[in-house]
């Protein structure tokens, strides 16, 4: 019973986790602008969406059979090294550093105000089954 | 709570960044310096950035730090001028001044700002972030 009310809020918890990650990651791309030879990584988000819900057939996965490997999934729930992709470098530098600012800031707050709409879409929900349990 | 990260990332680069304004500051303030008693002139510094990796086992590919990897002197010969008079002239009379150039270091310092800047500015947007979410269901 409880996890039907849930229900609903979970694909939205899953998607602001989401955000979050994604947040973070262009955040390290804007603090290695200036650092020889990073390559910029972004989210495909729809992609990472999916997997992360079980709609659609996940992306292959990268195995750590050695201790040594960098972990596939980052985190429990979270996006999986799968769904990150290289970003195109549109002009190129001479230290092979692929961080274009401009596109990394619009990134960044396009991210911001995506993060903010699932926390409101998220509000309202709680508004709306605390209502319903009032009843009033 | 991978948003909290972000302030690790982003306080890592600006850590980064003082440093390279420190190393510019000092560069800038021995622009006019002559060789020592020891004959070496001053030589212009310049700092190399790394990614470090961070999260809680220091390999998160999606949480990308940045640190100070070395911090290197410029080995070019310094400005040499004639002036026999200088208590520091050599027995030729010339008079060697460190190899900074002050152009390249103003150009250094802006570009260091800037990138300070938009770490702090990364970290006020993830903290309103933080904050919002706090307030959620309230």
């Amino acid at each position: 019973m409880l996890n039907r009310l849930t229900d609903a809020l979970d694909f939205q918890a899953r998607a602001l986790n989401l955000r979050s990650e994604r947040q973070r990651l262009i955040a390290s791309n804007i603090a290695n602008a200036d650092t020889p030879g990073y390559v910029a990584r972004d989210l495909n988000f729809a992609q990472a969406l999916r997997d992360a819900t079980g709609a659609g057939q996940p992306a292959a996965r990268l195995a750590a059979s050695q201790p040594g490997h960098i972990g596939a999934a980052a985190a429990a729930g979270g996006a999986s090294v799968s769904t990150l992709q290289y970003a195109m470098p549109s002009q190129t530098n001479l230290d092979r550093n692929t961080v274009d600012m401009d596109r990394e800031r619009a990134s960044f707050v396009d991210n911001t105000v995506k993060y903010e709409a699932t926390l409101r879409f998220i509000g309202a929900n709680v508004k709306t089954t605390l209502s319903a349990i009032t009843g009033q | 709570m991978s948003m909290m990260n972000i302030f690790n990332v982003s306080g890592s680069a600006a850590s980064a960044q003082s440093q390279r304004l420190n190393v510019v500051a000092s560069n800038l303030a021995n622009a006019d310096t002559v060789a020592g008693p020891n004959g070496q002139a001053y030589k212009a510094r310049q700092v190399t950035f790394q990614t470090q990796l961070m999260g809680a086992n220091g390999n998160d590919p999606t949480a990308a730090g940045v640190r100070v990897s070395n911090i290197s002197e410029d080995q070019s010969v310094g400005r040499r001028v004639h002036d026999p008079k200088h208590p520091s002239a050599d027995a030729d009379g010339y008079v060697t001044y460190s190899n900074v150039n002050a152009v390249e270091e103003m150009v250094n310092m802006i570009s260091a700002s800037r990138s300070y800047q938009n770490n702090v500015e990364v970290m006020n947007t993830a903290k309103s972030l933080l904050l919002k979410t706090l307030q959620l269901g309230q």
